[in-house]
This record gives structure tokens, C-alpha cells and sequence, in this order.
């Protein structure tokens, strides 16, 4: 009863959260609404039992990965609201489309309810056994080790994409060398000048 | 442990490319941008290398590697070698066209190989999860790729275009995905030809959000909006390289899904390839007549295209699926060697991208000149040129899939895309005039003139070759 109460109050969270997200006029409120959204998702995985994901989705996307939305949001200097000018204008036609999406959805629903799906699905180590990090642990090295590996090299992909779009080599920048400086010797670093009494250097 | 021994004695073409990348990085981070061409010449290496390897070491029966998320038969061993061969001529295009401007960078060898090896996990997907890490490691590399010449407000534009646009793509893919797990209860494309009869609506839901997003990988109507401005924006030789390669892999995981876990679901699944390969056809065909840039005018040519090669596998019978293969086999050299003449072309100093720039093209470079005509005249579909050869097959196939209404439309389309590749050749034999030419680059010219002497006559004699390999190909998987 309880579980079903929590269960109803999270999505509920999560799904007007969401929307808050898209409809926010203010920037800074839609990423707030976003770390809702992902405080409501990982409240449904506690209740599904899978703890351990909950608090990676709060540890990476709440801690990391949403705060450093809010962070480029603050910075950048972007008229958001000029930009989300049309949105209105576009509102009954999005709309319709979504209306025949959720037409489509219940459809499925009531396939569902008769087919009995996702029964299947949950066979992934019951939570009596053994515990939820043991559990991925064991499957993401071995039966996903391919998936795991490439996964990797996305990551990689994405690192030299930054590079290639964003370093600039640009001449005239001083930049400390540490070669250099130790490298350095008395002839070069050091002028003597020859001071006659009276004068001083010109 | 055996299993992974085991598997990774199949993978060697994949091990090949993902050990290039790595240390292809390392070595550039050390040697910076002077070690590009070098780089490059590698790349190439390894990419030809790979392809002979999966093309040549095919297992009798298919085998599935890594507890099943992967497969290698000989169905995949085709399409990875296509894919690597045709990457290989756009790479070393693009890194002798980088050469010349001034912009060449390590890393254009390195991001290609991985996208080359997303292609290769594409073409071996026997799962979903895998489908779509092996989608999302080509697409990503791509969007970089596009966005190349990134002081260039088209390309940057191009690349972001591609980006969010493939972001909405990869979105509904990861939807469609979602549902067919839920209803079939697995990931495995095995289980789930097993499920998939008795899952009802659910999973044809699935299936067709997950066929949207791969129609936009293939750059099928009405998903094709992004593929005219990133063809435009992105350099060339890029450019290129986007027309060729990822449409097969694209294609051939198409093939895979459609064939594999969803063959039960033909009647579903049929329709909907079909208003594809209809729309595209008439997208690509009518749209393209309005273009006077050269890159556009070939985006809605190869967006027509993939129509026609979508076009035989509405029917759901495997030599649908041969007759698709054959035909983006003829069409890879076809489009690559048109590129390279695009890249070619160069007047005043800047790329002439313009079908007005092709005035008296004839009077000043001739061979030029030929070129271009021998690979319009196929992609036209001109007898007896390959390009011809290309439709006969998917037209018959799709007669014999008793798709009659759909090959009509294919029949109108031809023709009226054979306007426009003549209004091309039009510009070039019979307009006068125009600025100097600058002499071409040798690369290009090697690689439009391989790209026209495939089309005619070297795959026109090796067609019987051809299509028993694909139809070996396509026999033994599925």
C-alpha cells in the first residue's frame, strides 16, 4: 500500500517535473526541475529494489552532470527567453502530436495489461542474493564486456571531438617550461654591464 | 575465458581498427600535425587491411561471440568490407584535400577508423544494446567530422545540425528499443525472434520507432531533412565519406533487424519500408531538380538512392535483401568518384561547388569531362552502365516481391532524377565560358577514375561475381 502510494507520488513528480522542464521560462529553473526529475527517478529505482543505481543516477546526474548544466546556463549569456519566443506559437500543433502519442501509448497499455509483458525481463538477480553492485559487477564484465569496452571508446570519441572542435594553438601565449627554465644558462640570463662612477646606464 | 579467446580470434578486424585509433591518438599526440599524412597513409592501411580480413575469413556457419552480442557470418563479412574499402577511398581523399588547404590534423584518420569501427559493430549487431553502441560510436565520430572546418559558419552549422538531429534520431531509436524489450523480454535478437510473434502491438510500436531511427541514419523520407545542409556544410571529402559508408552499414543493420528477430513481423514491417523507399524516392527525385549546388544537388540524389536500395526489402524475402546489397555496391564507387571530381574542381582559388562553375569544363579539361559523364550516365541508371545493372536488380526484385505499385514509383522517379543528372552534364559539355580551372589534385583524379572505371566496365563484367557473393552472403544468414 504504502510502496504503491510512493510509487504513484514519484512519477506523478516525475512526470510534472519534466514537463516543468520544457514549459520553465527562466533557464536556471528548468535544470532545477531536471535534478527533480532525476531525484524522482532514483526514488523509483529504490523501489524497484535496485538501490545501487539510484545512487548513481543521484552521485553522477544530480551531483555532476546537472550542476554543471546549472553552471553553463549561469555563464553563458544567452537570451533564452528570445529564444523560446515560438514556443507558443507551435503549442497546438506539438500538442496534437502529442495527443496522438498518448493515444498510442494507451493503446499499448491495454495490450500489455493482456499480454502480460515484462515478466520476463526482471530476471537479473533477485535482491535476497546478492547485493546490487555485485550483481552489475558481475554481468557489465562479463556478459557486457563488448558493450562495456565500446562504450569506452565512445567516450573516447567524445574526448578527441572536444579537442578537434575547441583547442586552438595560439602563438604568443606564455606558457611556463620547465625544460627551459632549468635549461637556462648564466650567459643567457645574465648582462653585466661595465658602470662608469657618474654616469649610470643608458 | 575460452569464450573470450575465441571471440576475439573472430573480432581481429575490429581489434585491428580499435588499435589503430588508440595508438594512432598516442602517436599524434607525440608527433602533432606534421605526422598527418603519414597517419593517414596508415589508416588506410588498416582500414583495407580489416576489410580483407572480415571479407576473407568468414565462418561457415555464423558464430556469435561475447555470450551473443555479437555475430560474424558472412552477411556481416560482405558489408564490413564494402564499408572499410569505401572508407578507405574517402579517407585518403580527405587527407590529401586537408593537405592542400592547410588544415590537416592527426586526428581526421583517428575519428574516421572509429566510426569505421562503429560501422563494423552495426554490420555484427546481434542484440540491441549493441546496435545501439555501435550506431552511437559512428554517429558521434561523424558529427565531429562534420563540423571539421570549424572556423566555417556551414560547417559548424552542418555538425550541430547532424548532432541534434541525431540526438532526436538515437532518442526515438532508444524508445523503440525500450518497447521491444518489454514486450519480447530480452535483448537478443534470437529471443526476440522468438518472442515476437506473441507480443501483439507492443513490439510492432517498438519496431517501427526503432525503424525511424535508422531511416534517419539512411537518410530516408521523411527523415532526411538534415542530410542536404550537413552534405553542403561539411568539407567535401567528408562529405564524401558520409554518402558512402554509414548508408550501407545503415542499411545492412536495417537488413539485419528486419530480417533477424522481426522476420515473423514481415506484413507490419513491409508497409511501412515501403512508404520509405516511396517517399524517398520521390523526396530525392523532385527536390533535387530545384538544386544549383553540386553537394546538395547529390545529397537529394542520395537520398533517392536509398529509396531505391530500401525499395526491394518492403517485400521481406531474402533475395530482396541480396538485390539491396548488390545495388549499394554499385552505388559506393559511383557516388565516391563523384565526390573526388567535386573535390577536384577547384577555380580562383575556392572550391567550385556550383553546377554553374562546370561551364566549359568540357573545352578545358576533357578527361575531366568523361569522367563525369561515365559516372552521371550510372548514376542515372543509363544502360549498360553498373548504375543500370543496380536498378534492373532492385526493380526486378521488387516486381518479384509483388511490389508492382512500388517499382512504378521507382520507374517515375528514375526518370525524372535522370533530368537532373543531365542538366549536370548538361553545364559541362554545352555551356561556354566560365574562370580557369586550377590543375586538379592527382589523389582525386585516381580516385574519380577508379570510382568511373568500376562503374563501367569493371562491375558491369563482375556483375554474375557479385551478385553470387551476395547471394551466398544473404543464403547463409538468414
Amino acid at each position: 500500500m504504502l510502496a504503491a502510494i510512493a510509487f504513484y507520488a514519484m512519477a506523478a513528480t516525475a512526470i510534472v517535473s519534466a514537463f516543468a522542464v520544457i514549459s520553465a521560462r527562466n533557464p536556471v529553473h528548468s535544470v532545477l526541475f531536471l535534478i527533480l526529475t532525476f531525484f524522482s527517478a532514483a526514488g523509483l529505482f529504490v523501489l524497484m529494489g535496485a538501490e545501487f543505481l539510484a545512487m548513481l543516477l543521484v552521485v553522477v546526474y544530480v551531483g555532476a552532470v546537472a550542476v554543471l548544466f546549472l553552471f553553463v546556463v549561469m555563464m553563458l549569456d544567452v537570451d533564452f527567453v528570445e529564444l523560446r519566443q515560438g514556443f507558443l506559437n507551435y503549442l497546438p500543433v506539438g500538442a496534437l502530436v502529442a495527443l496522438a502519442l498518448f493515444a498510442e501509448l494507451g493503446l499499448v497499455a491495454s495490450a500489455a495489461g493482456q499480454a502480460g509483458a515484462g515478466r520476463a525481463a526482471l530476471s537479473l538477480g533477485g535482491p535476497g542474493e546478492v547485493t546490487n553492485a555485485e550483481a552489475i559487477g558481475r554481468v557489465l564484465y562479463t556478459d557486457y564486456l563488448l558493450v562495456f569496452q565500446l562504450a569506452g571508446l565512445i567516450l573516447f570519441v567524445a574526448m578527441l571531438g572536444a579537442i578537434v572542435l575547441t583547442l586552438r594553438h595560439r602563438p604568443g601565449v606564455k606558457r611556463q617550461d620547465i625544460a627551459k627554465q632549468v635549461g637556462r644558462r648564466r650567459s643567457e640570463g645574465v648582462e653585466l654591464k661595465d658602470v662608469r662612477p657618474g654616469q649610470g646606464i643608458v | 575465458m575460452s569464450d573470450l579467446i575465441y571471440s576475439l580470434s573472430w573480432a581481429q578486424p575490429e581489434l585491428w581498427l580499435a588499435g589503430f585509433a588508440l595508438a594512432g591518438a598516442l602517436v599524434g599526440a607525440w608527433v602533432k600535425d606534421r605526422g598527418a599524412g603519414l597517419l593517414s597513409g596508415a589508416g588506410c592501411l588498416v582500414l583495407i587491411v580489416a576489410g580483407v580480413l572480415a571479407f576473407q575469413f568468414q565462418p561457415r556457419t555464423a558464430q556469435t561471440l561475447f555470450g551473443g552480442a555479437l555475430v560474424i557470418d558472412a552477411y556481416a563479412g560482405v558489408a564490413k568490407a564494402l564499408i572499410a574499402l569505401s572508407a578507405a577511398a574517402t579517407l585518403w581523399l580527405g587527407a590529401d584535400h586537408f593537405r592542400r588547404t592547410n588544415e590537416q590534423r592527426f586526428e581526421l584518420p583517428v575519428l574516421t577508423v572509429l566510426a569505421v569501427l562503429g560501422m563494423f559493430i552495426m554490420a555484427s549487431a546481434n542484440d540491441l544494446i549493441t546496435l545501439y553502441v555501435g550506431v552511437e560510436l559512428q554517429s558521434l565520430a561523424a558529427y565531429v567530422l562534420a563540423a571539421w572546418r570549424r572556423d566555417d559558419a556551414k560547417s559548424s552549422e552542418a555538425g550541430l545540425k547532424y548532432f541534434v538531429l541525431g540526438a532526436i534520431s538515437s532518442g526515438l531509436l532508444l524508445f523503440g528499443a525500450s518497447y521491444i524489450y518489454g514486450f519480447t523480454g530480452s535483448l537478443r535478437f534470437a529471443d526476440i525472434a522468438a518472442a515476437a510473434p506473441a507480443g501483439g502491438v507492443g513490439v510492432t510500436f517498438g519496431l517501427v520507432l526503432l525503424l525511424c531511427g535508422l531511416a534517419f541514419k539512411v537518410s530516408a523520407a521523411p527523415f532526411h531533412m538534415w542530410t542536404p545542409d550537413v552534405y553542403e556544410g561539411a568539407p567535401t571529402p567528408i562529405t564524401a565519406f558520409f554518402a558512402a559508408a554509414p548508408k550501407l552499414a545503415a542499411l545492412v543493420l536495417i537488413g539485419r533487424v528486419l530480417y533477424g528477430p522481426f522476420a515473423e513481423l514481415t506484413p507490419q514491417w513491409g508497409q511501412v519500408i515501403a512508404a520509405l523507399a516511396a517517399l524517398s524516392m520521390a523526396v530525392g527525385a523532385v527536390a533535387a531538380l530545384l538544386q544549383t549546388n553540386l553537394k546538395r544537388l547529390m545529397a537529394y540524389s542520395s537520398i533517392a538512392n536509398m529509396g531505391f536500395a530500401l525499395m526491394p526489402l518492403a517485400s521481406g524475402d531474402p533475395a530482396g535483401l541480396t538485390a539491396a546489397l548488390l545495388y549499394m555496391a554499385i552505388y559506393l564507387p559511383t557516388t565516391i568518384g563523384v565526390f573526388a571530381l567535386i573535390v577536384a574542381l577547384r577555380r580562383d582559388g575556392r572550391a567550385a561547388e556550383e553546377i554553374d562553375d562546370l561551364a566549359g569544363l568540357a573545352a578545358r579539361r576533357p578527361f575531366m569531362a568523361a569522367l563525369f559523364t561515365i559516372l552521371m550516365f550510372s548514376l542515372a541508371g543509363i544502360p549498360p552502365l553498373a548504375g543500370f545493372w543496380g536498378k534492373w536488380v532492385v526493380f526486378m526484385a521488387a516486381v518479384r516481391g509483388e511490389l508492382v505499385w512500388l517499382a512504378i514509383v521507382g520507374g517515375i522517379a528514375a526518370v525524372i532524377a535522370a533530368a537532373y543528372y543531365l542538366r549536370v552534364l548538361a553545364a559541362i559539355w554545352f555551356k561556354p565560358g566560365g574562370a580557369a580551372l586550377q590543375a586538379p589534385s592527382a589523389t582525386a583524379m585516381t580516385v574519380a577514375f577508379i570510382g568511373a572505371a568500376l562503374s563501367f566496365p569493371i562491375l558491369v563484367l563482375a556483375l554474375g561475381w557479385l551478385e553470387r557473393v551476395a547471394n551466398t552472403a544473404v543464403g547463409a544468414s538468414f
